[in-house]
């Protein structure tokens, strides 16, 4: 059985923990479609944590595609994840490692590059929060 | 919807409790739904006991009221008493008894006890029913104790600080046990704390008091939705931020800023530059820990942007 663990000072909400943890199982192999996920007390009295929470981390999976619940029996795993080196297509990955060297050429650290990543994709992130923002103005 | 599962599991109206000159909780009013697990924080003296004290029934209101699943709790009334479990801080046993006695005791006094539930637990944990109360560990007796409650089969579980005596792993295997029942029989749990970190984990409600005034109340997910951490240029006024200002930080050139305000409300007042990142548990909760009571305005507790009403 499938087993969660929670790290209190993360800083990461408790219920995306479970949901990265499942995600990450399936990535590696370790959770399989057909798998049974433990039940909700299981996950409450295992870790101590809210049932709701529990109940929160299963709804976010099924709303991935990613896990169902079967009435009576439990939640069970359904979907698949592409592992990294199926997803990202030859041409995706060439060009990664072209930036990743030029990066290198001008100077940058692996710290520069992980924080250049990050504020990037702040960045994208905030103009797509913008346009949704404006567009949910827009039929407000 | 049944007309049970829409009554609040708590609800206070301008609850308020006066000692002698001196207001205990005053102008306390809030709604808790049934099968919530609600974190009741504050500094010593802001009238968590207080508040479970009135809601248990070991005290009488001065004004207002607090009702579970509908009634109205009276003081030392049979039909409180039975409504609601109440395990305090010190987990009174009598130390003499042995276990069994312990249970036999819980059983003569609750006409809802569930014996075979007090017997599995005891057998589960592998507490011997023979072993004086006194010859246990803290550990064992905080179990005992929660066992107490549990078994008089009450919807209502009201936990004041439970595990300030218990070392790490005694606290962990007795809030594994009041969650695991939390999930299988719907019990709505109240637990007073100061271990912010590990109420995170446990509620999805919260009540923070100060000064005996109810400061913040509401889901846990609405409160943190409701609110923001932004990162800002120095200058910015606190009147150009969205929502009121609960802390502030300030560096040379920027400045760091809790606010009440939910997404929407940051967007629009949203200026390039400006960063925006969710607000944590803690951080929430110590804002309002350390901000001065303040007197809530008449007939309403202060409550977030996110309060669900």
């Amino acid at each position: 059985m499938f087993r969660f663990r929670l790290d209190g000072s993360s800083g990461v909400p408790p219920y995306l923990q479970l949901v990265h943890q499942v995600r990450q199982s399936l990535l590696l192999g370790y959770l399989r479609e057909g798998d049974q996920l433990p039940t909700v007390k299981e996950v409450a009295g295992d870790l101590a944590i809210n049932p709701n929470t529990v109940v929160k981390a299963y709804r976010q999976l099924e709303h991935e595609g990613l896990a169902a619940g079967r009435p009576g029996q439990g939640t069970f795993i359904i979907g698949t994840l592409a592992t990294p080196s199926e997803w990202a297509s030859e041409a995706l990955r060439d060009s990664l490692e072209k930036w990743l060297r030029d990066a290198a050429e001008a100077g940058l650290s692996d710290e520069a590059v992980t924080a250049l990543i990050a504020a990037v994709r702040h960045d994208i992130a905030q103009q797509v929060e913008a346009e949704h923002v404006e567009a949910e103005g827009r039929v407000g | 919807m049944t007309l049970e599962a829409s009554v609040p599991a708590l609800r206070a109206d301008r609850l308020g409790k006066q000692y002698g000159h001196v207001w205990g909780l005053r102008d306390c009013s809030f709604e808790v739904p049934a099968g919530s697990v609600v974190g009741l924080v504050g500094p010593n003296g802001a009238g968590k006991t207080t508040l479970l004290a009135l809601t248990v029934g070991l005290l009488a209101p001065t004004e207002g009221q607090v009702a579970v699943f509908g009634e109205p709790s009276r003081a030392q009334t049979e039909g409180t008493l039975a409504r609601v479990s109440y395990l305090a801080q010190d987990h009174p046993l009598y130390r003499n008894f042995t276990v069994g006695d312990m249970l036999r005791f819980g059983r003569s006094m609750n006409p809802r006890w569930d014996h075979a539930l007090a017997l599995g637990r005891m057998e589960a944990l592998g507490i011997p029913l023979a072993r004086k109360i006194k010859a246990l560990s803290g550990g064992q007796q905080a179990q005992v104790a929660l066992t107490l409650a549990l078994a008089k089969r009450t919807p209502l579980l009201a936990l004041d600080e439970p595990v300030a005596s218990l070392d790490p792993v005694a606290r962990l295997e007795f809030m594994q046990d009041v969650m695991a029942e939390v999930a299988d029989k719907g019990l709505t749990v109240i637990i007073a704390s100061h271990v912010i970190a590990e109420l995170e984990r446990l509620c999805d409600w919260l009540l923070v008091l100060t000064g005996g005034r109810l400061q913040l109340s509401g889901p846990l997910d609405g409160l943190l939705a409701g609110h923001a951490v932004l990162t800002v240029p120095r200058q910015t006024q606190d009147a150009d931020l969205p929502g009121a200002v609960l802390s502030r930080t300030d560096s040379d050139r920027h400045s760091t800023v809790l606010v009440a305000a939910d997404q929407a409300h940051v967007a629009a007042a949203w200026q390039p530059g400006w960063l925006s990142e969710p607000a944590g548990f803690e951080q929430l909760v110590l804002a309002y820990l350390r901000r001065p009571p303040v007197a809530a305005p008449a007939g309403r507790s202060m409550v977030g942007e996110g309060t669900a009403r």
